[in-house]
């Protein structure tokens, strides 16, 4: 098969060598074929194409996509990838997916997640595993582990996911895709079912940044049903993707490259690295100091929030509901028990936790301060360098089953990512080469509504290399 | 051992705002059950809250008018806990830096004593439904319409002494906000209602004793006499060894007593936590000296107002602007008469106000438009009709929409003062009752009264009183001096 970028299905359309109809039946029929093995999409749309025909001079105009089901999309099953929203249909569109719908761009299908985006593996989902494209007994990462899977596998030109703590980036860096987190506010949050309100983003897994660019454009803005949306206007990505790199400074935190990389990962950064100096980069070493308490501050903030934002589903309005339980008690404990799987209940009982009198000065308050001094470590660093620099990852794709059951080991692989989360800046991971053909990412992090400089400098990376283009063994012999 | 006692208020006001205070759904009173929903009211999955600027105007309205400290920055937090009519699974409320501090109101006691009570803080939050629990058997049913409305909780400190004192603070704030049209202060819609925290101590001791809450009393005779319930109950429990429990109570109307609710409600830890959805709510001075221009005129500035520039007496101008709207009312119509106020206040508390007692109706209700009502003085005052005739026409005027002038006319009301006419009447009422004018002559003069009216009874009450008056005096000596 041809993985087709969006920017390639753009000029079909354009140049009429393909309907929109026909691009969609092409990927629908993919999803149909691919689904079984890699179990991307919890629920595929039907038969019908339906082309909203108000913008008929949008870039996205026919040009379908993998939506993660964490997003409302209205009329439409929207899980989260929970039990306990096995059975609920949104009655209406989050504002990024209205806004792709009113720019023409088409729903393929919704995507597996971990559940309500708790997990780095995809593994905590009511609808199982779903496999890396690379091999399939490897996990695509998580949460947003359906839609990298799919853009992986061709099945989607591109896909929206959530980043929490590195729910883009990480599954993007394990299938070798590229993965945008947009600095916080820039895309309205209305519609994204919550996970932890002040870290969550919505953001995109594409082939290129160039489709990444194109994208953001249309999903992102401020939203007056967003509070904590931004008013900063939204720039024409795609016109900053092709500037010069020369002279832009790059920070390469010393805590980033601290020794404890494998040898054959951290040869790829090094390889990238030198790429990049060719492209006309110059690199700095920096220190983000604070940056060492992240993981722990991140899993005192976000589970707080989640064990707020978690409570209304209570089995009274809406999804699952218990049959049993003889009084209100029972009945809340029951619903809560079946509809939600372990690693949720693990996060709302700490998040319960730290928000309880007599502990939230010593965590959540605390979690607060340092994520304050978190955000510092950027903005001083951000006086020095245009961007920084690292892996994204501590490693390839693990085996499915691995680390399910060590929830610290597991919560690592966001070591690296949750700090952008924490302050709010935008951060991109694209593929830099494979380690035993598993493909692994570079990170790049960019000062708050810098998303141009992200994909300019990955822009730039992906004309002069091609691992990007790479394709798994899994799509040949597909159409 | 002599008790004294000590009582704090809260008080919940629904402010009258046209949607919710996140959400765009109406705040209508009435509507079928879980209609005046939207999916942010019934907390579905992705919605997120939007603040409702019109509820915090309306806040700083109260904190301006309390002389409270407005915070430029306050924060909205989320109180967590499980119930049914509470959709999000937490309410959004303000913590720990709410929108109004420290401020404080006057009120005034029967005997007449003055006395400040301290305002700890007003915060914005939103309320619950309700669940109705005695429509189905063994089932609760939960409407979400008043999920959502915006309150405004004021605290009060502890500085409240009696029931007495209690419901006089309560009704001071129920006039304020209803003077600032921040809340219509409809109790039996629960658009107002006060929790108390009470507790009784020795007199002369420093430290508080320990309180009981009683919640959500919706009147002002229920404060007092749940506040009374509740200090003779604690002073027994005291005198007879017993201690106070800190607990959460209910005062019955029905058996005028309070009884302690559920104690599983009192386990909760709300985990407060700063509501990630929403900004901290930043306002600037230039916001606060705006809404400071635009307070109306309150009570006490307006009956100072009354007596000094309207020459009304102190009782009649605080009677008038007890209640804002017949304040309004009464300044429209002054306005469309254009003098002598404390005859058009005059009128208002007694003609007036009769008919609202007697329909049991609002000003707002009322039939008579200021205008109408003024129209009305002004043909007493003219002279075209006589208050006697203007009393009758009054009551004509709560079923008849014409205008004064045109029910005058058409009924043929006009005063008659012309000298001839007035004159015709006198002497035949003079030659009627001859016997009564000699009794007049021989220096009996309360007579003159029941000649009077006897001219005033063949005029069918038209004739102007002054006018017969004089006549029949004139009538009577000339007629001696022949």
């Amino acid at each position: 098969m041809k993985r087709h970028t969006v920017k390639e299905i753009q000029s079909m359309i354009k140049s009429k060598s393909a309907s929109a109809e026909e691009i969609y039946e092409l990927y629908n029929k993919r999803i149909r074929q691919m689904n079984d093995s890699i179990n991307a999409f919890i629920s595929i749309e039907g038969d019908e194409f339906d082309l909203d025909t108000k913008q008929a001079d949008s870039e996205v105009r026919g040009v379908p996509y993998a939506l993660k089901d964490i997003f409302c999309s209205e009329g439409d099953q929207t899980t989260c990838g929970s039990k306990m929203l096995s059975s609920f249909v949104s009655p209406y569109d989050a504002t990024v997916v209205k806004n792709l719908r009113e720019k023409g761009s088409i729903i393929l299908g919704k995507t597996n997640m971990d559940e309500f985006a708790m997990g780095s593996s995809n593994e905590t989902s009511f609808y199982g595993d779903v496999s890396n494209p690379w091999d399939l007994e490897r996990t695509p990462g998580g949460s947003s582990g359906g839609s990298a899977a799919a853009v992986a596998a061709g099945m989607a030109p591109i896909a929206l996911g959530t980043d929490t703590g590195g729910s883009i980036r990480q599954p993007a860096a394990l299938t070798g895709i590229t993965g945008l987190k947009p600095t916080y506010g820039r895309c309205s949050r209305f519609g994204m079912i919550a996970f932890a309100s002040s870290l969550d983003q919505a953001g995109i897994l594409s082939i290129s940044a160039e489709d990444a660019a194109i994208f953001l454009e249309h999903m992102a803005g401020f939203d007056q049903k967003d509070s904590t949306s931004s008013m900063e206007t939204v720039p024409k990505y795609t016109d900053f993707l092709s500037n010069d790199l020369s002279g832009k400074v790059v920070g390469l935190p010393k805590e980033f490259f601290d020794g404890s990389l494998d040898t054959r990962f951290q040869e790829l950064v090094t390889d990238s690295i030198h790429e990049y100096e060719k492209l006309g980069l110059k690199f700095k070493d920096i220190s983000l100091p604070n940056i060492k308490y992240s993981v722990p501050t991140y899993y005192v903030v976000a589970p707080a929030e989640c064990s707020s934002n978690l409570a209304r589903y209570d089995g009274v309005r809406f999804g699952h509901r218990s049959t049993e339980g003889n009084d209100l008690d029972a009945f809340y404990k029951q619903t809560r028990k079946e509809g939600f799987g372990q690693e949720v209940k693990r996060r709302i009982i700490t998040g319960t936790y730290v928000l309880s009198a007599g502990y939230y000065d010593a965590y959540y308050l605390k979690a607060q301060k340092v994520r304050q001094l978190i955000n510092q470590d950027f903005l001083n660093a951000f006086e020095e360098v245009d961007v920084i620099m690292g892996p994204t990852t501590q490693q390839s794709a693990f085996k499915l089953g691995e680390k399910v059951d060590d929830p610290v080991s597991m919560y690592m692989n966001d070591i690296y990512t949750i700090s952008s989360n924490l302050s709010g800046v935008p951060a991109i991971s694209h593929p830099i080469g494979f380690v035993d053909e598993l493909p692994f990412g570079l990170q790049i992090i960019a000062p708050h509504f810098k998303e141009h400089d992200l994909l300019n400098i990955t822009h730039r990376y992906q004309m002069a290399t091609d691992w990007h283009l790479r394709t798994p063994e899994i799509c040949r012999g597909i159409d | 051992m002599s008790w004294e006692t000590v009582i704090g208020l809260e008080i919940h006001v629904q402010l009258d705002t046209n949607s919710k205070i996140f959400s765009g759904a109406s705040t209508a009173y009435g509507s079928d059950q879980n209609t005046n929903t939207s999916l942010i009211d019934l907390g579905y999955p992705g919605v997120l809250p939007v603040l409702n600027k019109e509820a915090v105007m309306m806040a700083i309205k109260f904190g301006l008018a309390v002389d409270a400290k407005i915070s430029q920055r306050s924060i909205f937090a989320r109180k967590n806990y499980f119930y049914p009519d509470l959709p999000k699974g937490y309410q959004i409320s303000q913590y720990e830096l709410p929108i109004v501090e420290s401020g404080s109101l006057e009120i005034e006691l029967s005997d007449g004593k003055r006395k400040d009570i301290g305002i700890t803080r007003a915060h914005l939050e939103e309320d619950a439904g309700k669940s109705i629990h005695d429509k189905f058997i063994d089932q609760t049913a939960i409407d979400l319409n008043r999920a959502g409305t915006p309150l405004l909780e004021i605290v009060s400190e502890p500085d409240i002494r009696s029931a007495e004192e209690a419901s006089s603070y309560m009704q001071k704030i129920h006039q304020l906000v209803r003077y600032l049209k921040i809340s219509d202060g409809n109790m039996q819609e629960g658009s107002f209602r006060c929790d108390a925290n009470v507790s009784v101590r020795p007199v002369g001791q420093i430290e508080f004793g320990t309180r009981a809450e009683v919640k959500n009393i919706n009147s002002f005779r229920f404060v007092e006499n749940a506040i009374n319930y509740e200090v003779e109950r604690q002073i027994d429990r005291l005198e007879n060894g017993d201690e106070i429990i800190q607990e959460t109570r209910l005062y019955d109307p029905d058996r005028d007593e309070t009884r302690p609710m559920r104690s599983k409600e009192e386990a909760n830890d709300y985990r407060y936590f700063p509501d990630p959805d929403l900004l901290p709510l930043e306002i600037d001075q230039e916001t606060i000296d705006k809404i400071r221009e635009s307070l109306p005129e309150l009570f006490d500035a307006k009956v100072t107002r009354y007596v000094e520039d309207l020459k009304i007496k102190q009782s009649d101008a605080e009677e008038l602007s007890r209640n804002m709207q017949i304040a309004e009312y009464f300044e429209e119509t002054l306005e469309g008469f254009g003098k002598d106020a404390q005859l058009v206040s005059n009128w208002i508390l007694s003609e007036v106000m009769a008919v609202l007692n007697r329909e049991n109706i609002e000003i707002s209700a009322f039939q008579i438009e200021p205008m109408r009502l003024a129209s009305l003085i002004s043909r007493i005052e003219d002279n075209t009709i006589s208050s006697k005739i203007a009393k009758d026409l009054f009551n004509q005027m709560l079923t008849n929409d014409e205008t004064v002038d045109e029910i005058i006319k058409k009924q043929g009301l006009e005063q008659i003062t012309d000298e001839d006419s007035i004159n015709q009447y006198v002497t035949d009422v003079l030659i009627e009752f001859s016997e009564q004018k000699d009794q007049y002559l021989a220096g009996k003069e309360q007579v003159l009264g029941f000649l009077v009216g006897q001219v005033m009874k063949r005029s069918k009450g038209k004739a102007n009183p002054k006018l017969v008056n004089e006549l029949i005096v004139r009538k009577i000596n000339a007629d001696t001096e022949k």
